[in-house]
């Protein structure tokens, strides 16, 4: 069972590491389109997999995965764009949980975009 | 929407945006009453009788200047075809609330889905709201309220990765509960 005082504990041990997380200036940012369009098209299973592959990574401290809202371009959801610090933002388009662990290893670990996903390739 | 619990992550998306300080999510389903309500409210900036009108209309709505569309009429949209019923409520500067009841059993019900997941999500990408989420059932009920686990958690953020963890198995405990006869 899940209780208050274990919560306690995570609290303790956060503390630690707590200025570690903060304004990590190398931090990647990985927004999910997550308005109605994008939400119909299947973004929360994009969104769970790409936290669950970054937390698998151990990478949770240098990479952010967040929401954002409809950019225009709802034929194309579900949308994900990946803002690398010093890069030029990449635009994923028609994305799928399995894409999304293929992003997180090329393009966020080893720094290779995955053009045939980005939205000048997709049709 | 495949699923019930998409339509609240759209509309809750819609208080983060009224910039509400708490959201509170209220799932109500009984199986002996063959009924389910989906209660969203926010104390975000509300609207004016006029706006409420207008986004329960797809059409007249996308031509406003004003960020609504399809969001409130597919939540109603799934409510009426089970013979149900769809109310919002909204006061400038006090807030929104949102209510959809269905009848359970109907052919075009559709199904809860994945809710956990949605107040999951909503924790994490809006770590500085607060929101409430109660579930009831005809076995009981449970509600997770970030505001006691602030208290708790001090200056550690809510999207801390091993408290949105904690979290989810926390939902994924406690639903068990009150759907399965454990």
């Amino acid at each position: 069972m899940k209780s208050l005082a274990e919560l306690k504990a995570i609290r303790d041990r956060a503390k630690a590491d707590l200025d570690l997380r903060k304004e990590n200036p190398n931090a990647c940012r990985v927004l999910v389109g997550m308005a109605t369009c994008g939400i119909a098209a299947g973004a929360r299973p994009v969104l769970n997999a790409f936290t669950e592959e970054i937390a698998k990574r151990g990478l949770t401290d240098s990479v952010t995965v967040t929401q954002t809202g409809c950019i225009g371009i709802c034929q194309y959801e579900p949308v994900v764009e990946i803002e690398i610090p010093g890069e030029e933002k990449v635009t994923y388009v028609k994305m799928t949980p399995e894409k999304a662990v293929k992003v997180v290893n090329d393009h966020i670990v080893n720094k290779n975009v995955v053009t045939e996903y980005t939205i000048g390739t997709v049709k | 929407m495949r699923e019930l619990s998409l339509n609240v992550m759209d509309v809750a998306q819609n208080s983060v945006r009224a910039e509400a300080d708490l959201v509170k999510i209220i799932v109500n389903e009984s199986d002996k009453d063959d009924f389910l309500s989906i209660t969203i409210e926010d104390d975000g900036c509300g609207m004016t009788e006029e706006q409420v009108e207008q986004v329960i209309d797809p059409f007249f709505t996308t031509r406003t200047t004003r960020k609504v569309g399809l969001g409130i009429p597919l939540f109603k949209l799934s409510a009426e075809q089970t013979g149900g019923s769809f109310d919002i409520k909204s006061r400038l500067g006090e807030g929104t609330t949102t209510k959809a009841s269905y009848k359970k059993s109907h052919v075009d019900m559709t199904p809860l889905g994945d809710i956990n997941s949605t107040v999951e999500i909503l924790i994490r990408c809006n770590p500085e709201i607060d929101f409430v989420f109660t579930h009831s059932t005809d076995k009981g009920s449970f509600t997770l309220d970030t505001r006691e686990l602030r208290e708790v958690l001090g200056d550690v953020s809510l999207d801390n990765p091993d408290v949105l963890e904690w979290i989810k198995q926390y939902l994924e405990e406690q639903t068990q509960i009150i759907l399965g006869g454990v």
